[in-house]
C-alpha cells in the first residue's frame, strides 16, 4: 500500500474531536439562553441542556428546603459554575486543564 | 507465536519522541513504538487501533495530559497509562493518580534510572503474565511488605488510595514507621492494611526517620490479618457485631469532629439500601436532592463530553455543600458556611474515602 494511502486512510479515521465550551451565558426561568459569549459554533441544544440541568439543580435544592445562590459541577475538563439570576440563571463555563487551579 | 504489544508516546518534544522511539524499542518484547504529538491525535489513534499502553506527559498546548487521561480512562478503560512528565509537582502526581494511571514518573528520574524504568514498563506491557507477576498493582500490600523486609530493603513506601496517602518506613527490611489521616506508628500500619486497593509506589529511604513501631513485622501482619479475619467473618454472637459497628460509628464521628464538618450523608443507589448520615436529621431530604444531583450531573457530563464527573459544589449563606460520587455511591458533605472553602473539596474527599474503609 502507498504510503499516501496510508496517510488519507489515518486522517479520514480520526475521531471527531468537540472543542469545550468557554464563556458566559445567561438562561432565563426556562432555561433558554438569553445572552451568550459562548462561541457561536458550539451546539445551542447542548448549551439549552446546560441550562436546563443547572436550574434543575437550584430547583430540586429548592423543594429540598436549602436554596442555593451557587453551584459548581466539577467535571474532569469543564467547570459550570452558576448563580442564581431572578429565577434563571447566569452561568460561567471553565475548561480545566492540568495548568488549572484545582477546584474548589 | 507471541503478541507484538503497541505503545503509544504522547509528548509535544518532538526530540523527545524520538529518544522514546529509540529507546522503547530496545524493550526485551519489543513492541511497536507509535508517537504522536497532541492529545486530539493520541485519542483519534486509540479510537483506530490497538494499543496496550500508553506515556503521556502532562504538560502540552490545547489539551494537556490530565485532559487526555480523564476520555482514556472512560473510552478504554483497558489501556495502560504511565505519566512521563517533567513537572516536579506532587499536585500533579496525586492528581494524576486519582485519574487511574498505572505509573508516574519524572523525567530526570526517567533519564537516572532508565533501566528500572525499562523493567517497570516491561513489566506493565504484560509479558510477566505466565510467572503471576505483573507489576506491583497486582499484589496486596501485605505481598509488598513481606517483600521489601524478606529481601532486607530500606526504602518508603508511599500509598495513595484516592485522596488518601500512607507512608510506611522500612530500613534494612525492619518496618520503622507508619503514617496516615494523623495518626502514627501500629495505629497507623493496621489502618493502612485495611485498606482493600490502591496504589503503591518506591521512595527513597529515609534512614533518620524516627522510630515508632518496634514489633516485628510478621508479628504486626498476623495481628492484622486476624483482626481482618474477624471483620469479614464476624462470630455469631450479637454483642460484638454491635461492638463492630458501634467502633465505626465513633470512627466516622472522630473523622467527622476532626475535619470540621457539619454533616455527611451516604447515598447509595435507588432501592440498593438506605442512606446513612452522621451530622444531621434531614436524611431522606438531603439524600433525595444527592441521589438526582449526581445524576443530573453525570447525565450533562455525558451529553457534554466534559469527563468524569468530579463533584458538585453549592452553598448559600447557612452553609456549604459538595457531592460526590464514589463507586456507586453518593455522598454529601456539609460545612460551615465559615469554613475555609479552598481546603473543603481535598477535606471532603478525605472524609468520603475514609467513610466505608
Amino acid at each position: 500500500m502507498g504510503f499516501l494511502k496510508k496517510i488519507s486512510r489515518f486522517f479520514s479515521s480520526r475521531a471527531a474531536i468537540r472543542q469545550l465550551p468557554f464563556g458566559s451565558l445567561t438562561v432565563d426561568r426556562n432555561g433558554d439562553v438569553v445572552t451568550s459569549t459562548v462561541s457561536s459554533t458550539y451546539p445551542k441544544e447542548l448549551l439549552h441542556e446546560i441550562g436546563r440541568d443547572v436550574l434543575a439543580l437550584f430547583r430540586e435544592a429548592r423543594e429540598a428546603q436549602m436554596p442555593l445562590a451557587e453551584v459548581s459541577i466539577h467535571f474532569a475538563s469543564l467547570r459550570v459554575t452558576a448563580r442564581e439570576l431572578r429565577g434563571g440563571a447566569i452561568i460561567f463555563l471553565f475548561p480545566q486543564t492540568g495548568l488549572s487551579p484545582m477546584p474548589t | 507465536m507471541e503478541t507484538q504489544h503497541k505503545i503509544l508516546v504522547l509528548d509535544d518534544d518532538a526530540d523527545w519522541l524520538a529518544l522514546s522511539r529509540e529507546m522503547f524499542a530496545e524493550l526485551p518484547s519489543k513492541p511497536e513504538i507509535r508517537t504522536v504529538s497532541t492529545g486530539a491525535r493520541a485519542l483519534a489513534l486509540l479510537e483506530t487501533e490497538p494499543f496496550r499502553l500508553l506515556i503521556c506527559d502532562l504538560k502540552m498546548p490545547r489539551m494537556d495530559g490530565l485532559q487526555v487521561l480523564s476520555i482514556v480512562r472512560r473510552r478504554f478503560p483497558e489501556l495502560r497509562t504511565i505519566v512521563l512528565s517533567g513537572l516536579e509537582d506532587e499536585e500533579f502526581r496525586s492528581r494524576a493518580y486519582a485519574l487511574g494511571v498505572d505509573l508516574f514518573w519524572l523525567k530526570m528520574d526517567m533519564q537516572r534510572n532508565t533501566k528500572m524504568f525499562l523493567e517497570c514498563l516491561e513489566s506493565l506491557l504484560g509479558r510477566d503474565v505466565d510467572g503471576g507477576f505483573r507489576g506491583i498493582q497486582s499484589k496486596s500490600l501485605m505481598d509488598i511488605i513481606q517483600m521489601e523486609c524478606l529481601s532486607r530493603s530500606s526504602t518508603v513506601l508511599r500509598i495513595t488510595r484516592g485522596p488518601l496517602v500512607a507512608k510506611l518506613w522500612i530500613q534494612d527490611g525492619e518496618l520503622t514507621d507508619a503514617e496516615v489521616e494523623g495518626a502514627r506508628g501500629e495505629a497507623a500500619f493496621r489502618r493502612i492494611l485495611s485498606w482493600k486497593s490502591g496504589t503503591f509506589e518506591n521512595l527513597p529511604a529515609e534512614p533518620g526517620r524516627e522510630r515508632t513501631i518496634t514489633k516485628p513485622v510478621n508479628a504486626l501482619l498476623l495481628e492484622s490479618a486476624q483482626a481482618m479475619d474477624e471483620t469479614e467473618n464476624p462470630s455469631t454472637e450479637p454483642e460484638s457485631i454491635e461492638d463492630t459497628s458501634h467502633r465505626k460509628t465513633i470512627w466516622k464521628l472522630a473523622m467527622l469532629t476532626r475535619e470540621g464538618a457539619d454533616f455527611v450523608v451516604a447515598v447509595p443507589p435507588e432501592g440498593r439500601g438506605e442512606p446513612e448520615a452522621l451530622g444531621t436529621q434531614s436524611t431522606e431530604q438531603l439524600s433525595a436532592w444527592t441521589r438526582h444531583a449526581a445524576a443530573i450531573a453525570k447525565k450533562l457530563g455525558e451529553k457534554i463530553e466534559a469527563g468524569p464527573l468530579s463533584h458538585v459544589a453549592g452553598h448559600n449563606l447557612e452553609k456549604q455543600l459538595f457531592v460526590l460520587p464514589l463507586g456507586e455511591k453518593s455522598f454529601l458533605v456539609g460545612w460551615p458556611p465559615n469554613a475555609a472553602a479552598g481546603q473543603l473539596f481535598d477535606q471532603s474527599k478525605k472524609l468520603v474515602a475514609s467513610w466505608d474503609s
